[in-house]
């Protein structure tokens, strides 16, 4: 083998895993990628039911049931609208009413959505980037300041 | 005042950084070796600076001193001591500067290491290295100075975010940073090359046992924040394809492949321009992380605080030096004269496809970690990628290396024999595939893919052993005399075999846990709960009051196949000064599994939300990441040895002297 036919080979195998890689990150682009939305943004697009998405917003004031053997019911809500979120299993440690939560899952129909992780924030003074840009676009921010007196 | 000593340190620093990069390069390229000479006493002036600074920091942690703006928001008087010291760290401006420091550690280590590098080599390094440590230092005084003050001065602090109150964060952080840091050598060397003009087999010598340092301080690094993260945020995942994880895996990927790149020059001299890129993109990658989790583009508990001015400033620098270097490059590799041939099936031919894999996995967790925030940026629509998308891109790339490894560890350097080569590892093939069929025939449930697996880290383990037994042993041999030969192997045989050993340990890790079991449910005292073959009772729940936060603490009494193995303390805890409850998570190592179990509130009828799992073998993941990077230190002392030898033999008149 001369050096250019060495060469030629190692960029076939090289364009061939590529080609591959390619291939298999376009597939997954379509297949596995998982939409944010807002309770307002599932009524405005339409999202149609049986779509897996990222539902963010806050938790409604006195709206967490707690049914038996850890079913959770409660509501998310933005400033237009607001969904009803059922979940079984352990909320995270700052789960509470009135505060931004990110819930991942399947919308069942147009009022319900399934979830099956819940994530709050990792911090006292945090509130999940995608909320505080909801809340914002619809002019409800008040600032993470209001948010939370102490902030870092 | 030390606290102002240590703000003037830090601009001390920036002073003696700039003359380590300007007068060294000039003296490399005027060839006056007194100017070459001040890279090294350079380095040295700025790590003691650096290292002051770091003490003053830390001391004003110690002592509680409210006046420091940095202590009042991540410190707290009843804070536990290990907490003080590790506190330094565990906020923005902290972490900054632990990051400087460890540049600067290096910087001086290479500047110690002066008879084995070439003083032309060691200049320019040096030069490159001041220019990544001026940029932090900068950013460091303008945007995120650790020492401001705060007048009037509180009477207490906001205590540390209690998620980060956890031995982990004295050993995660420090680790991680040495092993991102510590690809900025190989990426200085590089750039070093670079402007000279000239790289060879000897810099590739020099080069590597920097790459695999930092290499092996990097796997550890990500192995202890996974199980920190496993047991620390209580839903009992090791690996949550998080963009902070992704930030950390990228440059290990690339820097795998780089530590392979370099046996492969420093072997027989070929694959230089490609090692060369390659050490600028692990560096690159490295930089890229620092900027996802320190910028605040991202959301986790790595962010600490969000301030676009911050932003902007690391993604200035990220943009000057993977810019500037891939400019340097781009000028300068032409000019590198291309080394020895091979065939491609071979030893090289066998890692070059090892790069391309590795290559081409770390490019998918690229696009899967930049693509969102690229859409956001372009058009505001906001997505997330997920696990999914990377057990579909990243696992197809990964397994047929695997799959290679053992042959190629196996293929003989410049031109091999893969029908030879096969031949030697059927019998560990067999063993594999046998494993693999036992454990379909005896799985009750569970997917295909889980056998596959530990078939598949079986294959991985003794074929790096194999390669120990072939060298030292055949048939009639007595084992005295193999026993022996395989200690005769170099160091570095060794090493590679061990590693390897240890990615085939994490594979069968992470396939176990495709067996897990998860239960939820609610408990009252005196009732059980089930996970497999493992079942928990709850005994009671009884307060408990320490300095800093208050308990409510379930005793668990274990039983395995209706068998009392022992009780676990699982909690809820309040931390008084931020009013943030956390969970500790109760965990009962049985042999290499886990039986793992966390708490949720207390119900309306009084019984307590419970998570349990059963996690078998899953501490292998971990073990296996250990013996990985104890593969690479081991490989790492035998290079050493090889990098010291020209200069022991020159130390050895003047030695000889004082002997008499």
């Amino acid at each position: 083998m001369t050096r250019k036919q060495r060469r030629l080979s190692l960029i076939g195998v090289a364009g061939c895993v590529l080609a591959v890689a390619l291939g298999l990150v376009l597939y997954a682009m379509n297949d596995t990628i998982v939409f944010f939305n807002s309770p307002a943004d599932i009524q405005a697009k339409n999202v149609q039911p049986g779509t897996r998405i990222r539902l963010g917003g806050l938790v409604k004031e006195g709206s967490v049931q707690r049914g038996s053997d850890q079913q959770i019911t409660f509501e998310v809500m933005d400033a237009q609208a607001a969904i009803q979120v059922s979940y079984k299993g352990l909320l995270p440690d700052l789960f509470r009413e009135g505060q931004g939560i990110v819930a991942e899952g399947v919308l069942e129909s147009p009022r319900v959505f399934r979830a099956d992780s819940v994530l709050a924030k990792h911090d006292e003074n945090y509130m999940p980037r995608e909320v505080a840009d909801t809340l914002k676009k619809q002019g409800h921010w008040m600032g993470e300041a209001n948010a939370a007196p102490k902030t870092q | 005042m030390l606290v102002e000593a240590g703000h003037f340190a830090l601009a001390l620093a920036l002073g003696l950084s700039l003359i380590q990069f300007i007068v060294p390069l000039w003296g490399a390229r005027a060839n006056d070796p007194v100017l070459m000479a001040v890279a090294p006493a350079g380095a040295l002036a700025v790590l003691a600076c650096i290292a002051f600074s770091f003490v003053a920091l830390t001391f004003a942690y110690l002592n509680s001193d409210f006046s420091v703006l940095n202590v009042v928001q991540n410190s707290h008087s009843a804070k536990p001591l290990i907490y003080k010291i590790s506190g330094v760290w565990g906020n923005h401006e902290g972490s900054m500067l632990l990051w400087v420091l460890i540049l600067a550690l290096f910087g001086g280590v290479v500047a110690l290491a002066r008879d084995s590098v070439p003083m032309r080599l060691q200049a320019n390094t040096l030069a490159v290295q001041a220019a990544i440590t001026i940029a932090f230092l900068l950013f460091i005084l303008t945007t995120s100075n650790p020492f401001t003050r705060v007048l009037p001065a509180p009477m207490e602090g906001q205590d540390l975010n209690p998620l980060l109150q956890d031995p982990g964060l004295a050993i995660h952080p420090p680790l991680l940073y040495i092993g991102y840091v510590g690809f900025s050598i190989s990426f200085a060397f590089a750039c070093a090359a670079l402007i000279d003009g000239r790289i060879d087999a000897v810099w590739a010598r020099i080069v590597r046992p920097w790459t695999l340092g930092a290499w092996a301080f990097l796997t550890l690094g990500i192995a202890m924040g996974s199980y920190w993260a496993y047991y620390e945020l209580g839903w009992g995942g090791w690996w949550f394809w998080d963009p902070v994880e992704n930030a950390s895996l990228m440059p290990w990927l690339a820097g795998t492949a780089l530590v392979h790149s370099t046996v492969v020059m420093e072997k027989r001299d070929a694959l230089k321009v490609w090692t060369i890129l390659l050490a600028i993109l692990t560096f690159s990658l490295s930089l890229l992380g620092t900027f996802l989790v320190r910028s605040g583009v991202l959301t986790s508990v790595h962010s600490f605080a969000v301030d676009p001015e911050r932003g902007t400033f690391i993604l200035g620098i990220l943009i000057l030096f993977i810019g500037g270097s891939l400019t340097l490059f781009a000028w300068r590799a032409p000019m590198l004269k291309q080394g020895g041939l091979f065939a491609p099936v071979s030893r090289e031919g066998a890692l070059v496809l090892n790069n391309l894999f590795l290559a081409t996995a770390c490019a998918t967790v690229f696009i899967g970690t930049l693509y969102p925030l690229a859409l956001e940026v372009l058009t505001g629509e906001k997505i997330s990628v997920g696990a999914p998308f990377f057990n579909f891109t990243f696992l197809p790339l990964i397994v047929p290396l695997l799959l290679l490894l053992p042959l190629g560890q196996t293929l003989a350097w410049k031109r091999g024999n893969f029908l030879g080569t096969a031949q030697r590892l059927y019998a560990v093939f067999g063993v594999a595939i046998l494993a693999s069929l036992a454990m379909l025939a005896f799985q009750h449930g569970g997917p295909v893919a889980a056998p596959l697996g530990i078939g598949l880290g079986i294959y991985l383990v003794l074929g790096s052993l194999n390669e120990i037994v072939t060298r030292s042993w055949s048939r009639g041999t007595p084992l005295s005399v193999a026993w022996r030969k395989a200690r005769g192997l170099p160091r570095s045989t060794w090493g590679a075999a061990i590693a390897h050993a240890g990615v085939g340990l994490t594979v069968i890790g992470i396939a176990a846990t495709a067996w897990g079991v998860e239960t939820i449910g609610s408990v009252r005292p005196g009732e059980r709960l089930s996970a497999g073959d493992y079942e928990v009772r709850l005994e009671r729940v009884i307060p408990r009051v320490e300095a800093n936060y208050r308990d409510d603490v379930a005793i668990l009494t274990v039983f395995g196949s209706g068998r009392e193995l022992g009780t676990i303390e699982t909690m809820k805890r309040l931390y008084v000064t931020r009013g943030m409850p956390t969970t500790e998570a109760g965990i009962m190592t049985v042999g290499l599994g886990q039986v793992y179990a966390s708490i949720g509130e207390v119900q309306a009828d009084g019984s307590i939300g419970m998570r349990l799992y059963y996690k078998p073998l899953v501490l292998l993941i971990w073990i296996g990441s250990l013996v990985m990077a104890a593969g690479g230190g081991l490989s790492l002392t035998d290079r050493r040895l090889r990098i010291a030898a020209p200069a022991r033999a020159k130390a050895v008149p003047p030695s000889a002297v004082p002997a008499e």
